[in-house]
């Protein structure tokens, strides 16, 4: 539905190029045009202030920081900082973002799999049920976290005590979910694939395709903007996930960076706001790089899937 | 059933088995297992022994003296909860839309803009937990520090103070909005520019055509994005975890806090199912009322 509105509008932008002009320059020279220039430009500079100070406190000396009136530049510069939160002897920022990564990575393998393949039963492929169970998917994503938590401790438990591998103090109850396909990425990946053209499928089953190979074939390499942003939305979430691992992680040795940076945080008692910046910063920076590795992706995929609901 | 009919089930049902096994598995089986649970005395090692209602009326209406009902802290969380709801939903909805609308204005630089208010969005819970305590500090913070140079001479104490560290955490949570944002505008991007200028032909000015036109046009986005406001502002959890613990004294207890102490700090687990069903009980019945409410006000396009 929306790839075709789209397209139109594509096809239609050449016949409404005259008739655009006159209007756009006339709208740069507008007041209301500076307007909204102004009003963005201001609250861009608020957007924008927390991060520098996290960034200028983050090379301050302690004393520094201390200082009140606040002092904006640091003097001296103590990049440093960095140096001892990742050599810190209680905060093992590599180890815990190697840990993080290990989950992180796991979920989006799987998740974007899983996800896909489900997506493509609920777009492409017509039983009996499929409305009502689409319907039953849409609502668990109304189920809060608490309701499942306590029961799902209690079953990677009993798969535990049961040989059944274990769960609990490993990062399995974190991942194993996500190949399971999550309702908001195949919600998302459904809108996507009733955009493409039936007759591409069509095509294909005359050749002597099977629906396996067109969902691999055909319709996962024209997805790849939904894909990108399924992958990093995931990425983001496990990465950003805080609950999951302080009710499932519990030797230190396994802590995620959120688990980690809490921790250093509460251990200094909230005083060593310099080196709590420079943390801060290393738990953002993995994540704020692969936005704008993929950002054309990411754009491009928030455009055409049905991300609007 | 004929066979073809067989066949499609067969083919349909292969392709989501991943989900239906994860739905039963993850969701479905502990789901009833925690509304047993709610039913029970349930300790970690102890339990689950059955016993009736009682989680549910020691939560919310076993006669205390002094004509209070149930757990006191059980209905501060309660209240907190809605507190900060009240505050962060709408101004999250406004600024969001404000904010979408100046973004979809075509000049020089948006794309800058974008990223920029869609950058906070990425920050980990944790992080910007530990940025905004810094930003909020009463004694050493930025934020304290602009207001006194702008002649604020006693400024509040922000997280230390009961009465302003709610509306504090609501506030950070604007900087959070880009997510929203960027749903808008991919909302505001479907609305056929004939539309616009069939509507400035007519002399629509503006805010009429913004009333009009864009509001109705994508009523189904802020019909979408307050469901999704809604079931993620009665669960927050991380930030005032890491920012306040609750504090100070329970102001900013949240109910998934109070829950999540309740099942792993005092081991009560029984009780604390109890209250994740009474939460999933009103995201349900709040979620109703917006889809009841949304036949009036959402006006979706026909096909």
């Amino acid at each position: 539905m929306n790839g075709a509105q789209s397209k139109q509008a594509v096809g239609g932008a050449p016949r409404e190029a005259p008739l655009r002009r006159p209007s756009l320059l006339r709208r740069i020279w507008s007041a209301e045009h500076w307007m909204v220039h102004l009003a963005l430009l201001c609250i861009s500079v608020g957007f924008l202030m927390p991060f520098v100070w996290m960034l200028l406190t983050s090379v301050k000396t302690i004393e520094q920081a201390m200082k009140f009136p606040p002092e904006i530049v640091p003097r001296p510069f103590v990049p440093e900082n960095y140096v001892t939160v990742l050599t810190h002897p209680k905060m093992h920022f590599l180890l815990f973002a190697r840990n993080t990564l290990i989950i992180a990575v796991l979920s989006v393998l799987g998740t974007t799999l899983s996800s896909s393949l489900v997506a493509y039963g609920f777009a492409r492929i017509k039983f009996r049920g499929r409305g009502v169970l689409f319907a039953i998917m849409l609502a668990t994503m109304m189920i809060p976290f608490p309701v499942t938590m306590v029961s799902l401790f209690r079953i990677f438990r009993w798969l535990g005590d049961n040989g059944l591998g274990q769960w609990l103090g490993t990062y399995k109850p974190l991942w194993v979910p996500a190949w399971f396909g999550s309702a908001f990425n195949i919600f998302l990946l459904r809108q996507f694939f009733m955009t493409i053209p039936e007759e591409l499928s069509e095509a294909a089953r005359i050749d002597g395709c099977s629906e396996f190979g067109i969902y691999w074939r055909i319709i996962l390499p024209l997805s790849r903007p939904a894909l990108a942003v399924v992958a990093l939305f995931t990425f983001m979430w496990a990465w950003n996930d805080f609950l999951g691992p302080l009710v499932y992680i519990q030797d230190q040795d396994q802590y995620t960076l959120s688990l980690g940076l809490q921790t250093f945080q509460s251990m200094h008692g909230g005083t060593e706001y310099h080196l709590l910046m420079a943390a801060s910063v290393l738990v953002i920076l993995p994540v704020i790089v692969l936005f704008f590795l993929t950002q054309k992706t990411f754009i491009q995929g928030i455009a055409t899937t049905g991300m609007k609901g | 059933m004929r066979a073809a009919e067989l066949r499609q089930l067969g083919k349909g049902m292969a392709f989501i088995s991943p989900w239906l096994i994860g739905f039963i598995v993850f969701t479905l089986l502990p789901v009833a297992m925690s509304l047993y649970y709610s039913f029970t005395d349930f300790a970690l090692l102890k339990g689950p022994l059955p016993v009736g209602l009682d989680n549910y009326r020691e939560l919310m209406w076993e006669p205390h003296p002094r004509g209070r009902f149930g757990d006191p802290h059980f209905w501060n969380s309660l209240k907190n909860t809605f507190y900060y709801a009240a505050m962060a939903l709408p101004a999250g909805m406004l600024v969001s839309l404000g904010l979408a609308l100046l973004l979809n204005v075509r000049l020089f630089g948006q794309a800058v803009y974008r990223t920029i208010i869609f950058l906070p969005s990425l920050v980990p819970a944790v992080a910007s937990a530990m940025l905004w305590m810094w930003l909020f500090n009463s004694k050493l913070g930025l934020i304290n520090a602009a207001l006194m140079s702008l002649g604020v001479k006693d400024p509040p104490g922000w997280l230390s103070d009961p009465r302003w560290a709610m509306p504090a955490l609501a506030f950070m949570s604007l900087w959070g909005v880009g997510h929203t944002v960027v749903i808008y505008l991919a909302g505001l991007q479907d609305v056929p520019t004939e539309l616009y200028e069939a509507a400035e032909i007519d002399g629509a000015g503006r805010w009429r055509r913004l009333w009009h036109v864009t509001l109705p046009m994508i009523s189904p986005v802020i019909f979408f994005n307050l469901i999704m406001a809604i079931i993620g502002t009665l669960q927050v959890f991380a930030v005032p975890m890491i920012m306040t613990g609750g504090g100070p004294a329970r102001a900013t207890q949240f109910y998934t806090m109070y829950l999540y102490d309740n099942a792993f700090s005092y081991l009560k687990m029984g009780y604390a199912s109890a209250m994740a069903w009474i939460q999933l009980l009103i995201i349900l019945a709040l979620t109703a009322v917006a889809f009841w409410s949304s036949r009036h006000w959402v006006h979706y396009q026909g096909k």
